[in-house]
């Protein structure tokens, strides 16, 4: 099993996934420059956070047209699970990969904080080591993750159980005071329709260290880890 | 061309310095040549009035591996093959002018200088002071230079882990916006700023070059400003995303053989990378200044070679390299340009094309004259130092309703909104973030930890420059000390007025000697430091704010900790104080006095060996695993120490010790050498052992729990009280209109 850590000029989560991967958790893993056009090798792909491109123009919006994306893209209709964290996130959303958009947060300044999520759906590949309503905390450091959709869209993925994760307050409540970004429902984290491309603003690589604050972040990769092993969960190609 | 006084001024030269350039050059120096001279010879590059006295800073260690003025930053060896690369820099006068972009550039400068020597960055701090936020300008300064460090810091996945912020009708008009980065580095990796013998290229790499920043280092840097807006063209403008590609793209290059040497363009841009390149060589340069790639038409060689246009890199690349170089580059999106070479024979030599435009022996430009200007005790010092104390004007405020007044002043309240505004875990190395006395980060693949720490406190420093130099060496260390870190090595960016007026020299010259003592009782020494000086407003001096920045390091960084108290029933110590003693003294410079009185008078005071004692043994006890906590009695003395630790771990205090003598001194008074620690009671005896032995006087006063913040008769206050306090201060003074 093999990991593929997508690098595009402007990364900077690279290192820490593959310190997580690689120093905590053992798995094997790799960099994957952004012009690399066979992904054959990799079982997972996950796509870090940063500044690709600065995020000049808007976050993803340059990255979305790297060599790599067409790659990407048959990989996810392939069946295989496909990780974006932070920036990733808004660059499968940039992609069409993923539904809807993040846009600025709605207090308009950058936020670096811990937070708590919420897992509402364990039934997939990201959190099916997580227990249904387990509540993670891990930080986030973004100044775009302000998840938006129009209503019909919101309407199918919460009817999908494409909402993997909320923002909630420590003791679980999904409320306003527990949105660190003004996102559409608490909105943190969300599949494509057939489940195996996840985006989700929190870091669960800054928190798998109890030296570091925290380890629920774990939980993420080691059920992706578990999926791929088992082959639970894991979908077909279309 | 003619020489008038106009143009001297205008890049700073003084009529004396221009008869001393005519005699060394043996003719008279065409306008190019002038700016050379101007930029390198400018306080910024050449350290003209404070050389002499940075001489006397201790610069060695067994640790010293780079030292002061050697290079772009100074390096330490923390062992296992490792080091550690690092400085602090001024970016005031164009953060004064555009808050945002100064800032940024600030963070961009320092960044460079850090990945220059082959480091990887992997954390950067700021020292702010603003003046007060009852001031609207001064709000748009504060707000624009959090904003720029955030958006330009953010991008470079470095992580702001620490710095403080406060407030000062002294910095009205003329914010002090100092940086500080820091980087790790194989220790036998360490690259040099030299053009390595000749025949060598001069490589340009990273943004073209623009009229931006022309006479940055002589105008903007090195002389007092007027009138802001005419300078605003003088501020360069930030491109982080470029910034973070050159990281990235160096330090593969540096990895391979291919480069002798590496130099970042800051302060006079291409004139003083190159020409500094070429004195670390030993050597000279030719460059080509219509090879260098342009932003607009119409650029002189004057303009390019002054420019200060943001995120450009010089690499000497050896001779036969450029395939290999290029290939790098290539992968990044970034464009090399040969602009010229390394030669023997000690000159300088700008061409444009074919034609020679400039021709200057190296060592002259680097050479610039050394002042020893007059020095003269400021006028008012002694009447500010013996102010009576016994006459404070009565308040009418009640101790507790003192104590929440200080929590919820800008200076101490808490700077969560603007910290997490920063990246602070990104690289996954913050085991302490920003908030706490020092910051902490693991050194992966090893046990060792690095603590981190800037501290000055100009009000010391305006009262008695001497042992205000010495307390904030003193603080820094202590800084790191106190989160388990010993004091290896020190950075400092001395932040003065107008040198050449006599009341500055002096603050100056004694903040340094201050300094001087204390780094030599401590033991630690200056690896690197950045001079700012002119920090004045119509007139008006800053107060003297030296910044020190403090390296400390762990053996074991799981062996770290916190301020915050953490568990009901620990015992609360007080380590280098026998007693609670209130003597009126110590609240000379007080953020007290400040808060309460608006008044900055007296004369603070520090007892270095005492000092020494007591951060040796804060780090013994804490790499023994004996502590719980432990935080430095700093500003707003014993009650806000104590109140912080309550606040940030939830947890409330009984006091269960007697104050002798003044209970405003007793509390609010700034002891030096003092630290409040926890423990739990059974650890307490091996506590007391240990300070026996090392002679270092303690008191226990008091036990945690309870939600209350206890100490009869003077406070009773709900923990979540003085929380509200100390959490809304700063963003209430921010909101307020």
């Amino acid at each position: 099993m093999k990991f593929g850590i997508i690098v595009f000029p402007g990364t900077w989560s690279d290192t820490d996934c593959h310190h997580a991967l690689v120093e905590i958790l053992e798995q094997d893993a790799e960099y994957v420059w952004h012009e690399t056009t066979d992904l054959s090798e990799y079982d997972c792909l996950i796509l870090p956070g940063g500044f690709s491109y600065g995020d000049y123009l808007r976050p993803g919006a340059i990255a979305r047209f790297s060599p790599i994306m067409r790659e990407i893209e048959i990989a996810a209709q392939n069946g295989k699970p496909v990780l974006g964290i932070c920036n990733g996130f808004q660059i499968l959303c940039e992609a069409k990969l993923l539904p809807g958009a993040l846009v600025r947060n709605s207090h308009l300044q950058f936020r670096c904080t811990w937070t708590h999520i919420k897992v509402e759906n364990i039934e997939s590949q990201f959190t099916n080591k997580a227990s249904i309503g387990q509540i993670l905390r891990i930080p986030i450091s973004h100044g775009e993750g302000n998840y938006v959709a129009d209503e019909i869209t919101l309407g199918k993925i919460e009817q999908n159980g494409q909402i993997l994760l909320r923002y909630c307050t420590e003791n679980g409540d999904v409320n306003e005071k527990a949105n660190p970004n003004g996102s559409y429902k608490n909105i943190a984290g969300v599949t494509n329709e057939s489940g195996n491309v996840l985006g989700m603003m929190p870091h669960p690589e800054r928190c798998c260290e109890s030296v570091l604050g925290g380890t629920d972040g774990r939980v993420i990769f080691e059920s992706v880890i578990s999926s791929l092993k088992t082959g639970q969960y894991t979908r077909d190609p279309i | 061309m003619s020489i008038t006084k106009q143009l001297l001024e205008s890049l700073a030269i003084s009529s004396d310095e221009y008869q001393a350039i005519l005699e060394l050059l043996g003719r008279v120096p065409n306008e190019l040549e002038l700016g050379l001279f101007g930029s390198l010879w400018s306080e910024h590059c050449g350290y003209k009035h404070s050389k002499p006295l940075l001489k006397l800073l201790p610069k060695d260690s067994s640790r010293t591996l780079v030292s002061s003025g050697e290079e772009n930053a100074g390096a330490v060896d923390i062992g296992d093959g490792l080091a550690i690369v690092f400085k602090i820099e001024s970016h005031n006068h164009p953060s004064a002018i555009e808050p945002y972009q100064g800032a940024a550039t600030g963070i961009g400068g320092i960044v460079r200088d850090i990945f220059a020597m082959g480091a990887r960055p992997i954390a950067l701090l700021n020292s702010l002071r603003f003046g007060p936020l009852t001031n609207s300008h001064n709000k748009y300064i504060f707000n624009g230079v959090v904003a720029g460090i955030s958006g330009y810091g953010n991008c470079l996945g470095i992580p702001n882990v620490g710095g403080e912020i406060s407030f000062s009708e002294s910095y009205t008009g003329n914010p002090l916006v100092n940086a500080m980065c820091v980087g790790l580095v194989e220790s036998d990796k360490i690259v040099k700023s030299t053009t390595g013998g000749s025949g060598n290229l001069l490589v340009l790499v990273g943004a073209e070059t623009g009229r931006d920043g022309i006479h940055g280092a002589s105008g903007l840097a090195s002389k007092s400003f007027e009138d802001d807006r005419e300078l605003r063209p003088t501020v360069q403008v930030g491109n982080p995303f470029l910034e973070k590609i050159l990281i990235e793209a160096c330090l593969e290059i540096v990895a391979t053989d291919h480069v002798a040497g590496l130099q970042d363009l800051g302060a006079a841009g291409l004139t003083s990378a190159s020409v500094e390149a070429a004195a670390n060589g030993n050597g000279g340069i030719v460059i080509d200044v219509s090879k260098v790639p342009r932003r607009e038409n119409g650029m002189s060689a004057y303009d390019v070679m002054l420019s200060e246009s943001q995120e450009r890199m010089l690499v000497i690349v050896k001779k036969d390299r450029m395939d290999q170089v290029n290939e790098i580059f290539g992968k990044w999106g970034l464009s090399t340009t040969v602009i010229g070479t390394s030669t023997s024979d000690g000159y300088a030599q700008l061409f444009e094309g074919d034609s020679l435009q400039a021709k200057i022996p190296v060592e002259i430009l680097t050479d610039p004259p050394q002042y020893i200007p007059d020095s003269k005790v400021p006028k008012n010092l002694l009447s500010v130092q013996s102010y009576d104390l016994t006459k404070l004007p009565v308040n009418n405020l009640n101790p507790e309703e003192l104590l929440l007044k200080v929590l919820k002043s800008p200076n101490i309240s808490s700077k969560e909104s603007v910290f997490q505004q920063y990246d602070h875990q990104v690289q996954t190395n913050t085991i302490t973030g920003p908030g706490s006395d020092a910051a902490v980060l693991r050194i992966k693949g090893t046990s060792k930890g690095i603590a981190l720490s800037t501290d000055g406190n100009g009000r010391y420093c305006s009262l008695d420059p001497l042992t205000g130099g010495m307390i904030a060496v003193a603080e820094a260390c202590r800084n790191v000390s106190v989160v388990g870190g010993t004091p290896i090595a020190l950075t400092d960016c001395l932040n003065f007025g107008n040198p050449e007026k006599p009341e500055i020299y002096y603050q100056m010259q004694n903040c340094i000697k201050g300094m001087v003592l204390a780094a030599n009782t401590l033991g630690v020494p200056f690896v690197s430091g950045n001079v700012s000086l002119y920090n004045e407003t119509r007139g008006e001096s800053i107060y003297p704010t030296p910044i020190i920045g403090a390296l400390g390091l762990l053996e074991n960084f799981n062996h770290s900790v916190t301020g915050s108290f953490k568990n009901p029933g620990d015992i609360v110590v007080l380590i280098g104080r026998n007693q609670i003693i209130g003597e009126l003294s110590s609240l000379g410079g007080s953020e007290y006095l400040e808060a309460i009185h608006g008044l900055n008078v007296g004369k603070p005071s520090i007892d270095l060996d005492l000092e020494k004692k007591v951060q040796k043994v804060c780090v013994q006890l804490i790499q023994s695993n004996l502590l719980s906590s432990a935080h430095d009695c700093s500003d707003g003395g014993l009650a806000v120490t104590l109140a912080e630790s309550c606040i940030s771990g939830n947890v409330g205090f009984q006091s269960t010790t007697n104050i002798i003598g003044s209970w405003e001194a007793a509390l609010f008074g700034e002891y030096q050498s003092s630290v409040v620690v926890s423990l739990p009671s059974k650890k307490l005896e091996q506590l007391e052992n240990i300070c026996r032995q090392k002679n270092v006087p303690l008191t226990n006063i008091g036990i945690l729990g309870g939600y209350t913040f206890n100490i009869k008769p003077y406070f009773d206050i709900e923990i979540a009280d003085m929380k509200s306090a100390w959490d809304m201060g700063l963003i209430n003074a921010l909101s307020s209109k």
